[in-house]
């Protein structure tokens, strides 16, 4: 009779914490900036298939890792926040409740599944002059164990995620016009390349604007890039 | 994680209201927030009713318009009350019946739209958008059966097409395309009547705004049911146009000066 071999707690979250990390390494990263106008999220992605969505009037997400598992993520994120939105009010639909959601969720996920999420998420919610209380903007960033932190100015998420955020932190000023931080926001995705040049198409630019009326994500078309950053 | 992820995994809000939080929509399968069988025979009518509105193809896209008044009965139950939503930024939902679940209605569609472009990342086409509501008053058909009907029209700019397009509906959700223009409510009768006279294929924006007005006018005047233009507390029409840029509302001014000039050509036939 064969025993069945003794893992311990520590080794199994390991393990699956090496494996998740291991995905997440692979994938190309996600760069979100805040800036003049509200909030940019910018993927490198040539691909049609999104990275970045809206979730609801100010909020937007941003995923790495395998497209399935992120692109459900978010599905889940708009799933909560209209029935959130509709049974109470648009205002009532807060960033921090959501990321916080998504922590327990993603935090269950990883304690109970044998394959973890290979994924890291970005939820920024853009602040609004006109809400008292609720002008700032605010960014959270969860990992495929449900860590959850906060974050200030910038978050990176993605392959090279530490090496891209030294860059920002070198080089992010608060109050950056659009161009520039979409400047900004390509150099820094380019050092993940080697510093090789981004072509424009490559790029997924997102944005949450401030003053936009109620919902107030966009996507930027590649030719709109292209013009703001005039190149 | 009870609360966060649903069982539905489609892409309709309506339908992921019905399956995960059926505490909010209405029982029976009636409108949302009022349950088909909580009403008592007879007790619809002391429910606040809105009463015309309309809305027509125009040169560049469609308008639609609304009087403000509600009823309970013969009772006035509010006077300046919206008819006439936005539903996305090319559609438009004008409500005629029982007001609560009318409203209810537009708000779920309008959520329903927004929720079916997030989800699948395209917004869904004007004839797709038409035929979802038609379906959520099919939903409604139980509560109708007891007095709380919602009959709206749908208007909206299909941007395929590059067209203005309207639809009425009955109480089963059955959605008949009108081509030309078409009202609903207790005045819808005669503000018809006027559009049969004033109204023209390719009829420009601001002689349909008149137009509008004058069916307006015309509605209040013939029934009881519909309100006419306030001066006195400053409660005009709601108006909206939509074409290919989106959806405008037309001031407050414009329809008080197109009323004032109305009201003065009618006084000087009254006096002659």
């Amino acid at each position: 009779m064969t025993l069945p071999f003794y893992v311990s707690p520590e080794q199994i979250a390991q393990d699956k914490a090496e494996f998740a990390r291991k995905g997440i390494a692979r994938g190309k990263s996600i760069v979100v900036l805040e800036h003049e106008g509200g909030i940019l999220l910018m993927a490198e992605n040539p691909s049609t298939l999104s990275k970045i969505g809206e979730i609801y009037d100010r909020i937007a997400f941003a995923g790495v890792g395998k497209f399935s598992e992120f692109d459900q993520l978010r599905k889940v994120g708009v799933r909560y926040a209209d029935v959130k939105g509709y049974s109470y009010s648009r205002e009532d639909v807060l960033v921090k409740a959501l990321a916080n959601a998504y922590s327990q969720a993603m935090g269950e996920e990883f304690a109970r599944s044998p394959k973890p999420l290979e994924v890291e998420i970005v939820v920024a919610e853009v602040g609004d002059d006109r809400l008292a209380g609720h002008e700032r903007n605010a960014i959270y960033r969860v990992g495929f164990d449900g860590s959850i932190s906060d974050h200030r100015s910038y978050c990176v998420i993605g392959g090279n995620a530490e090496s891209l955020e030294s860059h920002l932190q070198a080089n992010f000023r608060p109050n950056l016009p659009l161009g520039e931080a979409l400047k900004l926001g390509r150099a820094t995705l380019e050092r993940a390349q080697n510093g090789n040049r981004l072509e424009v198409e490559k790029l997924e630019v997102c944005v949450l604007e401030r003053t936009r009326p109620t919902r107030k994500f966009r996507r930027l078309s590649a030719d709109e890039v292209r013009g703001i950053l005039g190149s | 994680m009870p609360g966060f992820r649903s069982t539905y995994q489609g892409s309709s809000f309506f339908e992921l209201l019905r399956v995960d939080h059926p505490h909010l929509v209405a029982q029976a399968g009636g409108a949302p927030g009022l349950a088909g069988g909580a009403v008592a025979p007879g007790a619809a009518a002391s429910i606040p009713h809105g009463t015309t509105v309309l809305a027509m193809k125009c040169a560049e896209g469609v308008l639609v318009a609304g009087d403000r008044l509600a009823t309970e009965n013969y009772r006035v139950a509010s006077r300046d009350l919206q008819k006439v939503f936005p539903t996305d930024d090319h559609s438009l939902m004008a409500i005629a019946g029982a007001a609560g679940p009318c409203i209810e209605m537009a708000r779920v569609l309008r959520v329903e739209l927004e929720h079916y472009e997030k989800i699948e990342g395209a917004p869904l086409e004007l004839e797709g958008k038409a035929n979802k509501l038609s379906q959520m008053i099919r939903q409604n058909l139980p509560a109708a059966m007891q007095g709380l009907v919602v009959v709206p029209l749908f208007a909206g700019y299909d941007r395929r097409r590059k067209t203005g397009r309207l639809w009425k509906y009955d109480v089963t959700g059955g959605r008949y395309e009108e081509a030309e223009y078409e009202a609903t409510g207790s005045g819808s009768l005669y503000a018809r009547e006027s559009l049969k006279k004033s109204w023209r294929p390719g009829i420009a924006r601001d002689e349909a705004v008149r137009a509008a007005v004058e069916a307006l006018v015309d509605a209040a005047d013939e029934d009881r049911g519909t309100g006419g233009i306030d001066v006195t507390r400053g409660i005009y029409p709601n108006i909206f146009t939509c074409n290919a840029q989106g959806i405008q509302e037309v001031s407050k001014e414009e329809i008080a000066e197109l009323h004032r000039r109305v009201l003065e050509a009618r006084t000087s036939r009254g006096s002659a």
